[in-house]
């Protein structure tokens, strides 16, 4: 077991009860991050990327059908604490969530300063001034001006609202944040300055992220690793270098060969054909129908091949 | 003597004659209550905007959200009426048509929503959706109904068309959806499509497939397209033209690929060094964005409305004179006192 990482990420399983079977949304997956460091995790809308999130932070919805796997938390497998050991030494305290369209999920009818400072109260049982005073500090790294604790959500715009997000998450010092698509609804400006905010804080306070996004050149923000997720399953991870110079799967490289960039005379292209269904996912590859590069071993599920430090979910590296 | 007269007037007359639609000193504003009926103030929407877009001729609007571009294009729509100013389709002015001109006005033009989910209504099935705009366009045939339907589905690639007539929109995929929402702005032939951020909600594999669909049947149909986007690195792969847009007015007009390369307005520039490229090397670096957020469309600020966030600002120019369209190059306007 893996001491010296922050999170390592074992066979991870989450999924989903419905009328109509198990959806396999997160099916066996394996993460490694060290400290100080930002994983990405890369993927198109239903891949199972934000129930990855959730399946880390053990928020569950009312329908999870099989849970199972090991999180390492600094060593700690969380995933053998009880409900409430879990809620008290690892959610808010150990990692936190900036959940997606986490501007719109701030109440309404209290000031974001009490907001933000809620969490401190209950997990790290300080007094109210204390936590104010930590809410304040966390505003400045955040870049939201301190005035703006006594103000109401709706007084704020959507790029600051999304900062004092940043600022709940932080303000329990946790080792890791997850990000859950903390930009995808935002004006590119206010996107690039909420980057230069995650860059900061990870360099002053040495934080660790883990980011969950579908956007491609954004993700190149923050990354120091990338994991790609496909259909439930990560199907490469590698050093952000490598990947966005030649990534290695067929999937990552129709991704990025579909992203439009801003000058070069290439046309950007498009995957035919549609992700599987998680509900009955072939016994294949489950990236072999779409796959250009298709023959007869991805009949079978390949397994995680390494390759120079990268590992890439697929029979071409074998 | 007699052919230099027509080769001096040929291309003004045709330049004229091929604009579809005018856009000439638009402001759409609008009026913020008090109490429900005292006045206080206006919403400047769009304040002063003017453009040609001819024939066939594919434009992008950029701007960032609040900056009036969908003030704009609900005003072209017809949705919205403008204080001032006018829209001109064909010579005809919008808001002088009457029913009837209307009616045919919206035949005319096509409207492409932003979330084809939200745009599709989820009771009706793909062929009750386009059957409907052709009911109200006046075909009475059902047969020819039905031809057309097959007709348009076939174009935006929604085939075997079978399959899909008798599905409701949440059976179908996002991309899937989105073609649904293009072949209805398609039936009725029109000769305009507003497309607001067609593929925002779709995944980055989609989009460029629904791109390339929009600049086919552009093509294909010669439509004059307006795309309405936040994303500029989309931009070049569909229009000829583009148009910044801030703080409800256009700063900077230019084609495509100039502007992409050699931007004038500062704020342009800004959007360009905002915009990310998948790059190793981005995670190490900070970018250089301007401070502060758009000012209030209620109060605009005197002057050019980006001089607050300006970090080339003219001392004593910038905060209280409007700057004009300058012109330091052929057909690459920017309103930018830099330019005089």
């Amino acid at each position: 077991m893996p001491v010296d990482k922050l999170l390592h990420i074992e066979d991870l399983v989450l999924y989903f009860r419905t009328t109509q079977g198990a959806v396999q949304a997160v099916d066996g997956v394996s993460l490694d991050l060290d400290y100080h460091r930002a994983v990405v995790v890369l993927g198109e809308s239903g891949c199972g990327k934000s129930s990855l999130a959730k399946a880390i932070l053990r928020l569950l919805p009312r329908n999870a059908g099989e849970y199972h796997g090991h999180v390492y938390l600094e060593g700690v497998d969380v995933m053998a604490l009880s409900e409430e050991e879990f809620r008290q030494n690892v959610r808010w305290v150990g990692m936190s969530l900036v959940p997606q369209a986490a501007m719109n999920s701030l109440n309404p009818v209290l000031r974001v300063g009490d907001q933000v400072s809620e969490p401190a109260i209950l997990h790290l049982g300080v007094s109210k001034e204390e936590a104010l005073e930590l809410a304040r500090k966390m505003f400045q790294h955040v870049g939201v001006p301190v005035d703006f604790l006594s103000r109401y959500a709706f007084e704020l715009s959507g790029g600051m609202r999304q900062r004092v997000a940043i600022a709940m998450a932080l303000v329990t010092s946790p080792k890791l944040i997850i990000l859950d698509e903390p930009t995808s609804a935002l004006d590119v400006l206010t996107q690039a300055n909420i980057f230069n905010v995650l860059k900061r804080i990870k360099q002053e306070l040495g934080i660790s992220f883990i980011l969950i996004t579908h956007d491609i050149a954004t993700s190149s923000e923050l990354a120091d690793s990338v994991a790609v997720m496909y259909a439930g399953q990560i199907v490469e991870v590698s050093e952000a270098a490598d990947f966005f110079a030649e990534p290695l799967h067929p999937y990552a490289q129709k991704l990025m060969a579909s992203v439009p960039r801003l000058r070069g005379t290439r046309e950007p292209e498009f995957i035919t054909g549609q992700p599987p269904s998680l509900l009955a996912p072939p016994p294949s590859c489950r990236f072999a129908p779409r796959c250009p590069f298709r023959f007869e071993k991805c009949e079978q599920d390949p397994p995680t091949f390494e390759r120079k430090g990268r590992k890439v979910k697929c029979w071409l590296y074998s | 003597m007699a052919v230099e007269v027509v080769e001096t007037i040929q291309p003004s007359a045709a330049a004229t004659e091929n604009v579809l639609l005018s856009v000439q000193n638009l402001r759409v504003w609008f009026e913020l209550r008090r109490f429900g009926f005292g006045h206080a103030g206006y919403v400047h929407a769009v304040d002063g905007v003017s453009f040609d877009l001819h024939e066939g001729e594919a434009i992008a609007i950029v701007g960032e959200s609040g900056c009036g571009k969908s003030s704009l294009m609900k005003t072209i729509l017809g949705l919205y009426r403008p204080r001032e100013g006018r829209v001109l389709f064909r010579g005809q002015n919008l808001h002088e048509m009457g029913r009837a001109g209307l009616r045919w006005y919206r035949s005319q033009v096509g409207y492409v929503q932003q979330d084809p989910f939200g745009a599709l209504p989820p009771f009706m099935s793909v062929r009750r959706i386009l059957e409907e705009p052709l009911i109200i366009g006046g075909v009475q045939s059902k047969t020819e109904r039905i031809e057309r339907i097959y007709k348009v589905m076939e174009e935006v690639k929604l085939h075997p068309v079978e399959d899909y007539l008798d599905k409701f929109p949440h059976m179908l995929s996002g991309g899937q959806q989105q073609r649904v929402v293009i072949a209805r702005a398609m039936l009725l032939e029109p000769k305009l499509i507003v497309a607001d951020e067609p593929v925002s909600m779709l995944d980055a594999s989609v989009r460029v497939e629904i791109l390339r669909l929009l600049r086919a049947l552009q093509e294909t149909h010669r439509l004059a397209v307006i795309y309405i986007t936040h994303d500029l690195s989309t931009v070049r792969y569909f229009s000829e033209r583009i148009f910044v847009m801030y703080a409800g007015q256009l700063i900077e007009k230019s084609p495509v690929e100039r502007l992409l390369n050699n931007p004038y307005h500062p704020y342009t520039m800004a959007l360009l060094t905002g915009t990310s490229e998948p790059d190793a090397r981005n995670a190490t670096t900070f970018k250089d964005v301007p401070p502060g957020e758009p000012p209030s469309l209620v109060h605009p600020p005197r002057g050019c409305r980006f001089h607050p966030r300006c970090a080339r600002i003219i001392q004593g120019l910038c905060e209280t004179e409007v700057p004009p369209e300058f012109e330091p190059e052929a057909r690459h306007q920017v309103a930018c006192w830099l330019y005089r």
